[in-house]
């Protein structure tokens, strides 16, 4: 007997991640996936944003590793909540592992979460979560091709935050290139240009995700 | 790399499916691979036979249909497939201006019971 399934591979994922969606939203709480290549420094640009915008918003971090508290220890400093999900052999967070997260929060006392996703550029562009907004994050030393070799990420997200831009001088990096690419697979991408190390830019980056919790609270 | 997750809702998707129609055995399941899906055919297949083993579709024969990737020139509008996955270019006109319009599909099409 043959049957027509017609069923998408990843739509126990998909289901999980609009649950995930509806109980955020439900709670006025935005979320931020942040994503890119190990050693981009996503921890180090939440961290910043975590003192910057801690005494306009409540936060809270969820970070995704395949092992140890290294990232968690880090922010548990600046004293949010967080929360280490540990996700193994898989190679991204998925819906399911965030919506285990977001029932460790209290999202009632919450307004932004950030939802810090295993560096890799490949396959955490496949995974809904739940999130508000997708943010790739950059770094001057990984090279200037990422947008050609890794297009699937770029086509998907809402920003793309250059960082370690205090190494410019030393590097030769094709800043131009790299917007002209990542603009191409998404014409409606925002950049910001940030250097962790200064702190440069990343102020920037803070009054985008405010105005985007407000648009989307009010 | 997540193959080992994906087959295992393939699995859960055709079985859930045979209990739905009181199918006692899964032949065959028909599935459809986008290149863009970033799942790989071959590691799916191995993973099926591991986790399919004692269950009611031990056995079946996983029939894999291939979807190009599809990209679309957003100036001038030509559908091409790209050569070089990793370099999206117009070959028309060379604009890098390009949008996904197929390759994404990951899904089961149909299946064979008894």
């Amino acid at each position: 007997l043959k049957v027509k399934v017609l069923q998408n591979v990843l739509g126990a994922n998909d289901a999980i991640a609009a649950r995930n969606r509806e109980l955020l939203d439900r709670h006025r709480v935005l979320a931020v996936d942040v994503m890119s290549s190990p050693g981009a420094g996503k921890t180090t640009l939440i961290i910043q944003a975590l003192r910057l915008l801690k005494n306009k918003l409540r936060l809270a971090v969820v970070e995704g590793d395949i092992a140890s508290t290294i990232d968690s220890d880090r922010v548990k400093k600046e004293g949010v909540e967080v929360l280490q999900i540990n996700v193994g052999a898989e190679c991204s967070l998925d819906a399911n592992m965030v919506s285990q997260g977001l029932a460790g929060l209290p999202l009632e006392k919450l307004d932004l979460v950030f939802i810090e996703n295993v560096g890799n550029l490949i396959c955490p562009a496949e995974f809904a979560l739940g999130e508000h907004l997708r943010v790739v994050v950059l770094s001057l030393p990984e090279g200037d091709d990422k947008p050609e070799k890794y297009p699937l990420m770029f086509t998907k997200c809402d920003c793309v935050v250059i960082n370690k831009m205090d190494l410019k001088p030393y590097l030769e990096y094709d800043l131009e290139k790299v917007k002209r690419k990542a603009r191409g697979l998404n014409p409606g991408v925002k950049f910001f240009e940030t250097s962790c190390r200064t702190g440069a830019g990343v102020k920037e980056w803070c009054a985008w995700l405010a105005g985007e919790r407000k648009k989307r609270s009010s | 790399m997540h193959e080992a997750g994906l087959t295992q809702n393939i699995l859960d998707l055709a079985l859930g499916k045979a209990r739905e129609v009181k199918a006692a055995r899964v032949n065959s399941i028909d599935l459809v691979i986008g290149e863009l899906s970033g799942a790989v055919g071959d590691s799916i297949r191995f993973y099926f036979e591991c986790l399919s083993r004692g269950t009611p579709a031990e056995g079946a024969a996983l029939n894999i249909r291939e979807v190009p990737a599809r990209l679309r020139c957003r100036d001038c509008g030509r559908e091409f497939h790209p050569e070089d996955v990793a370099a999206w270019l117009c070959p028309g006109c060379g604009s890098q201006g390009v949008e996904v319009t197929g390759g994404r599909e990951l899904y089961i099409d149909s299946m064979e019971v008894d």
